[in-house]
């Protein structure tokens, strides 16, 4: 017989082995749906998790992918950890790209040394501001901030079409709708000969290691998280509520938007439709395998990253379509939760010798 | 399993009731029987199976062994529609009803389906019953608009509509003022005589002797004795329920208290919640050096008046709340912190203390400019206070790494109370400090209250326990829908008076229609 | 604007507005037995693709309305046995869920992208199509159209004057009196998120049979988001529901009408409208907050766990 009980404390051992766990189950079911689809698991998970890592310029594309990935996913974590729902990482990197874009084009004559710097700040500031808005709308109007961050998110997307077909296409570009590419200046410095492993990369790791003190060793930090657990609790202490939601919300919608601007003025080099395939999304799922922890984002990061890559491959090399990837994510977070049962609660086995049952 | 009983004249009789929560063993092979008519008291401390025991028989929990005996036939119960078709009703402490519902509604849904169809119309039915046994209740209204004790009277009209033949109440009168308490015995006597068994949970001696014909007591999840209240004394009774423990308070000396500390004029505050409760016109001053209680009936504005004196409710206010002197009304409980506040709420875990976190980080929750510079945190130094709070205020627990939520009730107030009284405050506000905490907790959470009082302090104490406010308040007052009655001095009024105001008696009609 | 203008706008309305709804009312009842389901756009997308594929092999669009609706049912499944029986957190799992169904309806959908089939035909009522005016706004619409308007009034009488809807209400009012009083709240509770769920599928159904008979991938683009805007919209009223639902409907077609007028709006920017327009509508409701309390369930989005109750 089986015999659920909630645990006293919450299991430590847990909540490190769940995403363990959670990652080896979605590859137990990614396996299974493989054979049924007529390919090999074996294959199929060689290309998906191994090929990526296979070579120096692949490492780099998964480095190139881990980037936006980890710095949108630290910014959510901390958004998490104070309870505020923000889902609009996507729509807060497009307007990073986007207001970056408009800034990298206007100085693409211009041989500035500042030029570089202004347009990160111009994408980081449009992220913000992105944020801001739902922001100010939840504290203001106790709008929901879910509902208002996930339309903002379509927002952003149609507010980049716009400009890409619009005000920003590259006139040279016979029409396709978009921008001209970015002049040297306004270009994110390579780090390695090889490959396009970009500035961008040193930011995210950065940020995570910056999160991570803010969150763990300030006192700031300690009030997000008393907000996120126990919101009367930090009103009966008297942290100032507004206040840590501005500045957690901020914080993310900055990183996002630098996400956004280091990937137009990094591995693509203009503005395109297609600047994110949903980074901000699957961020989502990088901030819970991380366990809403910046310092475990940088591991799943790179573990979403292969995955990135994986798809392409896998779409290549055995025809899997990449939306393979975006079914694992989900997944992969179903697998995640159910094993976070066991953090709380302890399933023992009972034999019938035990006293209480007779 | 088909054991007939020899007593057959038993209404219910329990045999080897246990059940095991985890690291908690809530009732121990416990035996009880009640004969048709009885009125029978389960007494006990807090924590010692009362609640667990009475759900069992409800059908809410369900034993890991053990049977029970229904008019001498051995009855599975499942679930609580099971002891309904039985005949057992059942009001909760903490009520189960439906405050977006009207009163038929909400009696409606405890009915089924076949019970349903023999009544032409509940809601005439419900007026009927409620003629026959006083219990005044418009049946077409919601349940929100209801005071504590006209819902008591639903949910005692929810068993009654089903022909009831065992009646458990599970504290009924800890909600209630005194006066509420002798109607409620009227008709608990009432059905008594007209051969309903009832079985009756309470901590108070004194009702206990008045209205049961047996007790049976618990401590730890056994039954150590079963008696005739009538054949003992509340203090034998007591030491029954509290063991070695028994050295209940004795009388504290009362203070005079010395300069205004706290002061509200006129304070007037809608309420934010919907349900809630307005503050109306509050006034009182409270003084250094002494402890002011005030009383009342759950519900009645005590939550949000806390929430207004601590800061909590976040609203600011203008020329109604002075701390010395000073307009405190627009400062949030943070900076009303900073200048000496401290706060020791209801509900200690959740709001006092954060369940998931340690017991070092509960520390830095209040206790933060001892330990924070630059914006960083020194974990070393919390850790280290914590462990002094720890061994100073007897805190039974594995360490200051201990998770808040894995401490007892008890535990947890003594190491809020610590805390809190740590900040050496000017003014303490505290709610309900010994709810729910067992007799030894109860104890040193008075004592250290004193203590703080006597360093000159200034408390103020909201607790329903009318007893534990005539021990330890120098003055006191009581609230009642909003409005607070005139503070007298502890040692010039009587429960009598208390509780006649706890009812509303001093709400005069100029002043309600003024709001 | 004229009145046969006026006529074809309120027409494309409803047509519009019918997915919004249909959600939408799977999602009240889900919400008033206190479960947030914020998995409602996966689900949705789950429904327009297995409709598609099961009206697309079999020739049948009765078939892919039964698949789309059993799909619907099973996602929601998979929400409410780790919400209610794992107690995970309702936020969370919703967007897992969303996640899922987007990834996995692009995964199944790939091989049909761009392929179509012959959807519901507009089913003309005889007589009341006649009525001038509203005849044709309302009575020459398809089969699932005429299905939501019926599933309105059943989910409004259900909900307000049968015991099932008083159960579902004291369930998410205070579920542990529910469980108190011997009301059995995660059954309750898994029935709800399911109904849920097979309103979604449906309403997917309808996007991939009936509104573009195609299946593309993320055809939805956020309605089943704008569903649960709907809802705190309606304050969980059903017939409020029904009107924000067209009015909906009646700002996604805003750029054809505004187009035909002869205004020249970059689509890119008029297709931004029903987002606006929902954020709109979030802040003006969401502003007086004592009201929105006040007619919220109050255990939404709350866990229960009657394993916790001592």
């Amino acid at each position: 017989m089986i015999r659920v009980q909630a645990r006293i404390e919450q299991s430590t051992l847990m909540k490190i082995a769940s995403p363990l766990l959670a990652i080896f189950l979605t590859l137990i079911f990614g396996s299974v749906l493989f054979s049924a689809i007529g390919k090999d698991p074996l294959q199929a998970m060689q290309v998906l998790l191994i090929a990526p890592l296979s070579d120096m310029y692949n490492i780099g594309e998964m480095f190139v992918k881990m980037g936006p990935l980890l710095l949108c996913a630290v910014g959510l974590s901390l958004c998490y950890r104070a309870n505020l729902w923000n889902i609009g990482a996507e729509g807060q990197l497009l307007m990073g790209a986007l207001g970056g874009s408009t800034a990298a084009l206007a100085f693409i004559d211009s041989s500035s040394v500042l030029a570089l710097p202004i347009t990160l700040i111009c994408g980081v500031v449009s992220g913000m501001l992105w944020a801001a808005i739902p922001t100010y709308l939840k504290l203001k109007f106790n709008s929901n901030l879910i509902l208002t961050t996930i339309m903002f998110n379509y927002i952003a997307l149609y507010l980049l079409l716009w400009a890409v077909h619009g005000p920003l296409r590259d006139p040279e570009g016979y029409g396709f709708p978009e921008s001209a590419l970015f002049s040297d200046i306004t270009t994110l410095p390579i780090l390695f000969d090889e490959g396009r492993i970009h500035l961008g990369v040193i930011f995210a790791i950065f940020a995570a290691i910056g999160a991570w003190v803010l969150l763990n060793k300030s006192h700031i930090g300690f009030q997000i998280r008393v907000f996120g657990e126990d919101e009367p609790a930090a009103r009966y202490a008297g942290f100032n509520g507004k206040k840590i939601s501005w500045i957690v919300m901020l914080f993310a919608g900055a990183l996002a938007g630098l996400a956004g601007v280091a990937e137009v003025t990094g591995p693509i080099g203009q503005l395109i439709p297609s600047v994110s395939p949903g980074y901000g999304y699957s961020a989502i799922i990088v901030a819970y395998l991380g366990r809403l922890h910046p310092l475990g984002a940088l591991l799943s990061a790179t573990f979403m990253a292969v995955l990135y890559m994986g798809g392409d491959l896998a779409q290549i090399e055995i025809g899997v379509p990449t939306a393979v990837v975006g079914m694992f994510q989900g997944v992969l977070l179903f697998f995640l939760l159910a094993c976070d049962f066991f953090i709380r609660y302890r399933v023992s086995f009972i034999t019938n010798n035990n006293p209480i049952q007779e | 399993m088909t054991i007939s009983s020899d007593h057959t004249d038993y209404r219910i009789e329990l045999r080897n009731i246990t059940k095991q929560y985890p690291g908690c063993l809530a009732n121990d092979a416990i035996n009880l029987s009640l004969q048709p008519g009885e009125i029978h008291a389960l007494l006990g401390e807090n924590g010692a199976g009362k609640s667990t025991l009475v759900k069992t028989i409800y059908g809410v929990v369900s034993p890991d062994k053990g049977e029970l005996l229904w008019d001498g036939d051995i009855v599975q119960i499942k679930s609580p529609s099971d002891a309904r078709d039985l005949g057992i009703g059942m009001v909760f402490q903490h009520f189960s009803l439906f405050e977006t519902l009207t009163v038929t509604e909400n009696i409606e849904l405890c009915l089924s389906k076949k019970q349903l169809s023999s009544i032409d119309n509940l809601a005439d039915k419900i007026t009927e019953l409620s003629k026959i046994y006083g219990l005044d209740v418009d049946p077409s209204r919601y349940i929100h608009s209801l005071s504590i004790g006209e819902r008591q009277r639903v949910e005692i009209l929810r068993c009654l509509v089903q022909s009831v033949k065992l009646l458990i109440l599970d504290e009924p009168t800890s909600v209630l003022t005194p006066q509420e308490v002798s109607s409620l015995f009227v008709v608990l006597k009432k059905l008594s005589n007209e051969g309903c068994s009832i079985l009756f949970i309470s901590h108070k001696l004194h009702e206990v002797t008045e209205i049961c014909q047996k007790a049976t007591i618990l401590r730890g999840g056994k039954v150590i004795s079963t008696c005739s209240p009538q054949d003992e004394s509340p203090s034998s009774i007591a030491k029954m329920m509290v063991g070695d423990l028994a050295d209940q308070d004795a009388g504290y000396s009362k203070k005079e208290g010395q300069q205004i500390i706290l002061e509200a004029k006129d304070f007037t505050l809608p309420t934010k919640q919907p349900f809630g409760t307005s503050l109306k016109q509050v006034n009182f001053s409270l003084k250094a050096g002494e402890i002011l209680g005030i009383a009342g009936v759950a519900g009645n504005g005590q939550d949000e008046l806390m929430a207004a004196i601590s800061g909590e409710d976040g609203r600011s206010v203008d020329n109604m709340l002075f701390l010395n002197q000073q307009d405190i009304g627009a400062f949030d409980a943070g900076e009303r912190r900073k200048l000496g506040m401290a706060n020791v709420p209801e509900e200690r875990l959740g709001r006092g203390a954060v369940p998931e976190m340690t017991l070092s980080e509960n520390t830095l929750l209040t206790q933060s400019k001892d330990f924070v510079s630059n914006g960083m945190v020194n974990w070393k130094k919390v850790q280290t206070y914590a462990q002094s709070l720890i061994k100073d205020y007897k805190v039974k627990c594995h360490g200051e790494f201990s998770e808040a939520k894995s401490l007892s009730g008890g535990n947890l107030q003594k190491f809020i109370m610590g805390r809190e009284i740590g900040q050496n405050p000017i003014v303490l506000i505290c709610a309900h400090p010994t709810w729910g905490v067992d007799v030894g907790a109860a104890l040193s959470i008075h004592q250290s209250l004193l203590e703080l009082r006597d360093k000159g302090a200034a408390i103020l104490l909201v607790s329903e326990d009318i007893d534990e406010l005539f021990l330890l308040a120098d003055r006191i007052g009581s609230i009642c829908d909003g409005y607070l009655s005139p503070i007298v001095k502890t040692d010039e009024t009587d429960i009598e008076q208390i509780g006649l105001w706890m009812a509303g008696s001093f709400i005069s009609d100029s002043q309600e229609t003024v709001l | 604007m004229d009145a046969e203008l006026l006529s074809q706008v309120l027409f494309a309305a409803i047509k519009t507005g019918t997915p919004l709804l249909l959600i939408a009312l799977g999602e009240v009842i889900c919400e008033k037995s206190g479960v947030l389901n914020l998995g409602q756009e996966g689900m949705m997308l789950m429904g327009a693709v297995v409709g598609f594929l099961a009206a697309y092999s079999s020739g049948s669009v009765g078939l892919g309305v039964i698949g789309a609706i059993i799909i619907g049912m099973f996602m929601s499944l998979i929400f409410a046995f780790l919400v209610l029986h794992l107690g995970a957190n309702q936020v969370a799992t919703g967007l897992a869920l969303t996640i899922f169904g987007t990834g996995l309806s692009a995964f199944v959908g790939s091989g049909v992208v761009g392929q179509t089939v012959q959807g519901f035909q507009p089913l003309i009522i005889p007589v009341l199509s006649d009525i001038p005016f509203i005849g044709h706004i309302l009575f020459t619409h398809d089969l699932l159209v005429y299905l939501s308007f019926v599933l309105a009034a059943l989910v409004s009488y259900v909900a307000t004057k049968t015991r099932i809807g008083l159960i579902i209400k004291a369930v998410g009012e205070n579920p542990h009196a529910a469980n108190a009083i011997g009301i059995k709240v995660l059954r309750v509770r898994y029935c709800a998120v399911m109904f849920g769920g097979a309103m979604a599928g449906l309403s997917g159904a309808y996007m991939s049979l009936v509104y573009t008979p195609m299946w593309i991938e993320n055809m939805t683009s956020g309605r089943g988001w704008i569903a649960l805007a709907l809802v705190v919209f309606a304050s969980w009223r059903v017939g409020r529901i029904m009107l924000g639902a067209y009015l909906f409907g009646l700002a996604s077609i805003m750029h054809l009408v505004l187009q035909g007028m002869g205004w020249n709006i970059s689509p890119n920017l008029l297709a931004m409208l029903p987002y606006v327009a929902t954020v709109v509508v979030m802040v003006i409701i969401s502003a007086d907050h004592f009201k929105e309390k006040l007619l919220a369930p109050r255990s939404l989005g709350k866990p229960f766990d009657p394993r916790q109750m001592a």
